[in-house]
This record gives C-alpha cells, sequence and structure tokens, in this order.
C-alpha cells in the first residue's frame, strides 16, 4: 500500500497556484500564474511517476517474480486506459452539468448488451458495433438529458443524484427482465496472447487499450479544437457568462450529456471480450469510474484519463501485496485517502 | 396520518411541530397494527413484516440524512454491522441476539461516528459526502467476503432451536411474534426520533443542518452534533439488521453490506418524504408489498407481457421509475406533499 498512501501526499499547499494539469481542460478555473502551476503540474508528475515505480519495486520485493509483477503492469495498464475512457465521460458531465452520475455504468451495460445482441444475431465482428453502440447511446444518453435530467436543473444536488441513481436501477432491472440473469460473452475472433516486457496481453485487450486512447484523443481534439469543444468548455467555466455570449446552454448540456454516455457506450464495446456480461457487469464500471474521476480531479477530462491508468495499476498491483482480498480494496483503500487528503483530485486545483 | 398533518398544519404559519401529537400518532398506529397477524394470511403477514424491516432502515437514514442533511450513501455499512455483530455472536459465542442487537447498534453507532468524523474532518460535502460513505461500505463489504472470521462469501446460517425461544428471539415459521417484535422495534425507533428532534440535541442537529455557520456562531458544537446524530443514525438502522438476520435466518456479506442495502434505506425516506417523521414509514408500506405484487404478475403474466414470465427484475424497475417520478413531481415525498397542501389551504382559510 506505499503507493496509495503517499499518492495524495502530493504537493496540495504549493502555494495556492495549483491547477490542472491543462487548464484550458480543467473546468472551474482558469490559468493562474503560468510558471507556478507548470512547477506545480511538473512535480506532481514527477512525484506520481516516482511512487508507480516505487509500488512496482514493492511489488516486485512481495512477489519475488519479474513475470508476476510485469503482468500486473501490463495488464493494469490496459485495462487502466479503458477506465480512463468510462471516466473521461463521467467526468465531462460532472464537469458541465455538475451531476453525479451514478447511471453511467448503467450506460454501458446497455452497450454491452448491444453488443452481445449484434455479435450473436447477425455475427458481426464485436468492435462493428461500436459503429451501432456509440450513437445509440449520444442518443439515448440526449434523451435522458433531455427528458428526465433538465427538470431537475437547479434542484438540490441530492435529487439529482437520486435521479441518477433511480436511471441505474431502472436500466440493470430493464436489462435484467429482458435478458435474463445468465452471464453472456463476447468472444473476439482470432483472440490470441501477445507477449510485453514477458507478460502476456491478448490482442482484445491491446486493441482495447489502443482504441480507448485513440478515442480519447479525439474527444480532447474535440473540446480543446472545435467550436463546440470551446462551447462545452464555456458552459463548464460559468454557465451564466457563456449564456450572455450566446450560447444555447440547454443545447450543451443535452450534447455533453451525450457525448459522456457516448464515452460509456464505446468502452462498453471495447471490454465486451474481456468480460462477463451480466446486468450488473455496469455497476463494477461505475465504481471504478467514479475513483478515476475524483483522483483526476473532478471535470478534469486529461486527469481522467491519467487516473485511469493509475487505477488499473492499483487493482493489478493492490492483489499483490494484498493477495486473497479482493483487488478492488486497494482500490477503495485510494479512493477514500484521495478523497480525504485530496479531494480535488491529484491534477485540480483548489476549488 | 393525514389528521395528523392536519392538526400539525394547525400550528402554522409558526411551524412548531407538534411533537406530542407525533407521538401520539405513534400509539394509535401501533395499537391499530397489533392484531394484524391475527387477521392476516401468513404470505400477506411476511410482507408485513419486511415493510417493517424496509421502515426501521430508512428511519435510521432519515435521522442523518434527512434531519441531519448529510447525504449518506452507505447505510449498508450500518445495517451489515448490526446483522453481522449479532450473527456474529450468537453462531460463534452463543450470545442471545437481543444482546447481539445492542452490541450491533454500539458497533455500528461507534463506525458511524468514525466514518462521520473522518468526513467531515476533512470537509467532505455534497457528493463527496456521499461517495465517501458508499465507500466505507463496499470496503466492509469486501473486507467480510475475504476474512475467514466471519466465514468468508458463504456468510452464517442462524442456528435452529428445538423449541421457539423468547431468549434467543426464534419463533417457529410464520409466527407472530416476528410482525409483534418488528413492530415493536419500528414504534421504539419512531418514538426514539420524535424524543431526539424534541430534545436539546436534536434541535441543533435541525439548527446545524439548516446553517452550520449560524449555528456555530451561537455557540453550538458543530462537529459534535453532527457525531451524535450520525451514531444514532447507524446504531438505528443496525437493529434492522439484526432482526433481519433472525427473521430470514441467513446472511452473506451482499445482503449484508450491497449497495441494493443503502438504496433501500434511501428509497421509502424518500418516496415517503425527506426529513419528516412518517416518510419512511409512508414510504416502506408503498415499497414493501411492491414485491409480491410483481412476482405476481411475472408468475402470470397478462398476454401482452407474455415474455417476461418467470423473469425477475420488474419490482425494481417499478421502485425506480417510482423513486424517478418522485424526485421530479413531489420532491418532498407523498407525506411532505400532503403536509404542504393541508398547510396551504389553512393558511389560504386564514385572514392574512
Amino acid at each position: 500500500m506505499t503507493r496509495p498512501t503517499t499518492a495524495h501526499g502530493a504537493p496540495a499547499e504549493d502555494g495556492g497556484a495549483v491547477t490542472a494539469a491543462d487548464p484550458a481542460t480543467d473546468t472551474p478555473v482558469a490559468a493562474t500564474g503560468g510558471r507556478a502551476w507548470w512547477r506545480g503540474a511538473v512535480g506532481r508528475t514527477a512525484l506520481v511517476l516516482l511512487l508507480a515505480v516505487l509500488a512496482v519495486a514493492l511489488a516486485y520485493w512481495r512477489s519475488g517474480s519479474g513475470v508476476v509483477v510485469s503482468q500486473a503492469v501490463v495488464t493494469g495498464i490496459l485495462i487502466g486506459g479503458v477506465y480512463g475512457l468510462v471516466a473521461m465521460g463521467l467526468t465531462l458531465i460532472f464537469g458541465v452539468l455538475d451531476i453525479v452520475n451514478f447511471a453511467h455504468g448503467a450506460f454501458l451495460a446497455v452497450a454491452l448488451y448491444v453488443t452481445v445482441e449484434m455479435t450473436g444475431r447477425f455475427g458481426v465482428h464485436p468492435y462493428l458495433a461500436l459503429l451501432v453502440a456509440v450513437p445509440v447511446m449520444f442518443l439515448l444518453g440526449a434523451a435522458v438529458q433531455r427528458g428526465i435530467l433538465s427538470f431537475s436543473i437547479g434542484q438540490p444536488l441530492e435529487n439529482q443524484l437520486l435521479i441518477t441513481l433511480g436511471l441505474a436501477l431502472l436500466i440493470d432491472n430493464l436489462l435484467l427482465l429482458v435478458f435474463g440473469p445468465n452471464p453472456r460473452s463476447v468472444a473476439l475472433p482470432g483472440d490470441s496472447g501477445v507477449e510485453i516486457l514477458g507478460a502476456v496481453a491478448t490482442v482484445s485487450r491491446l486493441l482495447a487499450f489502443g482504441v480507448a486512447l485513440v478515442l480519447a484523443a479525439l474527444l480532447y481534439l474535440l473540446l480543446q479544437r472545435t467550436r463546440l469543444g470551446t462551447a462545452i468548455r464555456a458552459v463548464a467555466a460559468n454557465d451564466t457568462g457563456a449564456q450572455l455570449v450566446g450560447i444555447d446552454t440547454r443545447r450543451i448540456y443535452m450534447l455533453t450529456f451525450a457525448i459522456g454516455t457516448a464515452c460509456a457506450g464505446a468502452a462498453g464495446v471495447l471490454v465486451s471480450p474481456l468480460v462477463t456480461i451480466e446486468p450488473t457487469t455496469g455497476e463494477l464500471f461505475n465504481i471504478i469510474a467514479f475513483v478515476v474521476v475524483v483522483l483526476g480531479g473532478m471535470g478534469n477530462v486529461v486527469g481522467a484519463l491519467v487516473g485511469g491508468l493509475l487505477i488499473g495499476l492499483t487493482e493489478q498491483l493492490g492483489a499483490l501485496y494484498l493477495p486473497g482480498q479482493s483487488p478492488l480494496l486497494a482500490v477503495f483503500v485510494v479512493f477514500v485517502l484521495v478523497l480525504f487528503l485530496r479531494p480535488q483530485g491529484l491534477f485540480g486545483s483548489k476549488a | 396520518m393525514t389528521a395528523t398533518a392536519e392538526r400539525e398544519a394547525a400550528a402554522a404559519p409558526l411551524p412548531r411541530p407538534a411533537w406530542g401529537r407525533h407521538l401520539v400518532a405513534v400509539a394509535v398506529l401501533a395499537v391499530v397494527l397489533v392484531p394484524l397477524p391475527l387477521v392476516l394470511p401468513a404470505a400477506q403477514q411476511s410482507v408485513a413484516v419486511r415493510v417493517l424491516v424496509f421502515a426501521i432502515l430508512a428511519i435510521g437514514w432519515n435521522v442523518m440524512s434527512g434531519f441531519g442533511g448529510m447525504f449518506s450513501f452507505g447505510h449498508a455499512a450500518y445495517f451489515g454491522l448490526g446483522a453481522y455483530v449479532s450473527v456474529w455472536l450468537l453462531v460463534e459465542r452463543g450470545i442471545s441476539p437481543w444482546i447481539g442487537m445492542l452490541v450491533g447498534m454500539v458497533v455500528a453507532g461507534a463506525f458511524a461516528a468514525l466514518i462521520g468524523f473522518l468526513a467531515l474532518r476533512y470537509r467532505l460535502k455534497g457528493a463527496y459526502f456521499a461517495l465517501a460513505t458508499f465507500a466505507f461500505a463496499e470496503m466492509l463489504r469486501l473486507i467480510a467476503i475475504n476474512s475467514d472470521l466471519v466465514n468468508r462469501a458463504v456468510g452464517y446460517n442462524v442456528p435452529l432451536r428445538s423449541e421457539p425461544s423468547w431468549a434467543y428471539m426464534q419463533f417457529e415459521p410464520g409466527s407472530a411474534n416476528y410482525f409483534w417484535i418488528a413492530l415493536a422495534l419500528t414504534v421504539v425507533a419512531l418514538v426514539v426520533t420524535i424524543l431526539f428532534l424534541r430534545s436539546r440535541q436534536g434541535r441543533f442537529t435541525v439548527a446545524v443542518r439548516d446553517d452550520e455557520d449560524a449555528a456555530a456562531a451561537l455557540g453550538i458544537p458543530v462537529m459534535r452534533t453532527k457525531l451524535i446524530t450520525i451514531a444514532l443514525s447507524g446504531a438505528i438502522t443496525s437493529v434492522a439488521g439484526t432482526f433481519y438476520v433472525q427473521y430470514y435466518f441467513f446472511v452473506d456479506p451482499d445482503v449484508a453490506f450491497g449497495n441494493s442495502v443503502s438504496i433501500q434505506a434511501i428509497l421509502p425516506a424518500v418516496i415517503g418524504g425527506v426529513a419528516t417523521i412518517w416518510g419512511p414509514v409512508i414510504g416502506a408500506a408503498v415499497l414493501g408489498p411492491l414485491n409480491d405484487v410483481t412476482a405476481t404478475v411475472l408468475r402470470n403474466p397478462p398476454p401482452a407481457l407474455d415474455f417476461l414470465q418467470g423473469r425477475a427484475g420488474l419490482d425494481v424497475v417499478l421502485y425506480a421509475l417510482l423513486l424517478i417520478l418522485i424526485v421530479l413531481l413531489l420532491p418532498q415525498g407523498v407525506y411532505g406533499a400532503i403536509r404542504d397542501r393541508v398547510q396551504r389551504r389553512r393558511a389560504g382559510r386564514r385572514p392574512a
């Protein structure tokens, strides 16, 4: 547990000029004092890297086997990329709409079942399901935001939380009702093992990681380089101000929620060959995405990706530190420590 | 209950809550419900018991999250501790569940206060606070799953006794005693809540919820007030856990600490009315029977829903829809909405 106990110990009090790794994507705060910010970000990144190296070294010392550790690291990083994609959608929604979305994992589960049905019924390649799942989830997200969540804007935070909780229960149990409780699986044609650094990774994991990174990069470019992205960031920073300069905030809310949901959908397709597909599979991803979002700083899209990788590693290395315990336990320990000691996240600004 | 609401509303516009009347209403309710098992068939009786378990869970949640204003998404932790502490004492040490209940209350209350202390010490609010409570409940679940001390994922079965025993809270299946115990526990939980809110400490709790800074300025010890509220909430909820195990004879980590328990603590209170005495009870009375209704429907579905034959999940789908609709349309909950309407009518009748 070395890494977790100290990971939060990043310099939180460095002169008050703490901002995100990328000030432009960190929603609430604009870039303040460039140099101080840079020093903070670089210092923190270095510290995180150092801790990661220490964690790996400790894992090696605990297990005494290089193969075991490198397997854990490779698996952790590969699945971490997917966690990052899931969390990017969640953190985007939080940053713009201020909603803690408990239904995010449920949306992912919908995409899992879309993939199951497409591969099972029509025999298409699982990844082709992206072409269907992503637009479907985009539309579903837009519909949910416009049809349900938009009525709760301005209500207390608890109400929004309860609505998304209700949505999660609703979606999970509709899936249970329609598809039944039996676990399903999706096989990726031609899935075989590939050796990396002495560890074995399946093609499906490599592909999931690669596609997740590409999608994350696309999302980043969308936010940074397009008019829509600029508008989304403007609404996140100050919705009244955005409205004053002529941005249709209602539309941005809807589109942001839809994009976030589409991220969950894409991630759902990508992980479909890696997980046992049940109506509750999404819950696990939801929990992990929360941890990742808090770790990366709520509303910080780049932080979410980095956080995803870190949590992927934590999960795998944690299993080495705490043999016999659930790998999730290490994730929760990290979560609680981050909540307590650095609730603004590793790369977040002090709110 | 509407009558109570009206009488309470009569005290408006200076809303001085009529605690005495609430106590009278509790007494009336208890007296009315006592003969219930003599009338109800066995199947309905188990529904009634489930309603009462729901109610105790939600009454506990409501103390912390309704009256205390600290939104908990981890009440499974306290329910589970109540369940596990008592069943562990019973199975491993042969100690009566009545004593187990008291020990469970102390343990759950202390654990709740500890979590509360950490969360408040680090100034977690809103979503962060809710996520922290959730994380602790999940950690307990994961630890229980992997601990030999509590039989790992297998959990515990309550050992059967050769004859019924009040001392060990065990009676023949379908015995009315279970209902009466659950009713008594619910009544005690309600009375404790009412007395707490009426007390000086309870008024501190509400004052701190409404305006922490103002309360602190008046010299109210904010942290201590919050911790007392949280501990009381955890202790009440743990009682539901202890009774649950004795009634269903079984507990495992998912039953005790699963996320769905936390949700079941929230739902009745939200549907009935958060931060009202009667909200959790009304919500439980709405939700408890829903399960059986849907099970009946799914066993023999109408022709249009034929494909759902034998499927599970419809009950939670209905809970979820109800939850969403209530939050959107009646954010005060059923009881809160009725009370507001009555109050408004009274106010309208009275000359301004």
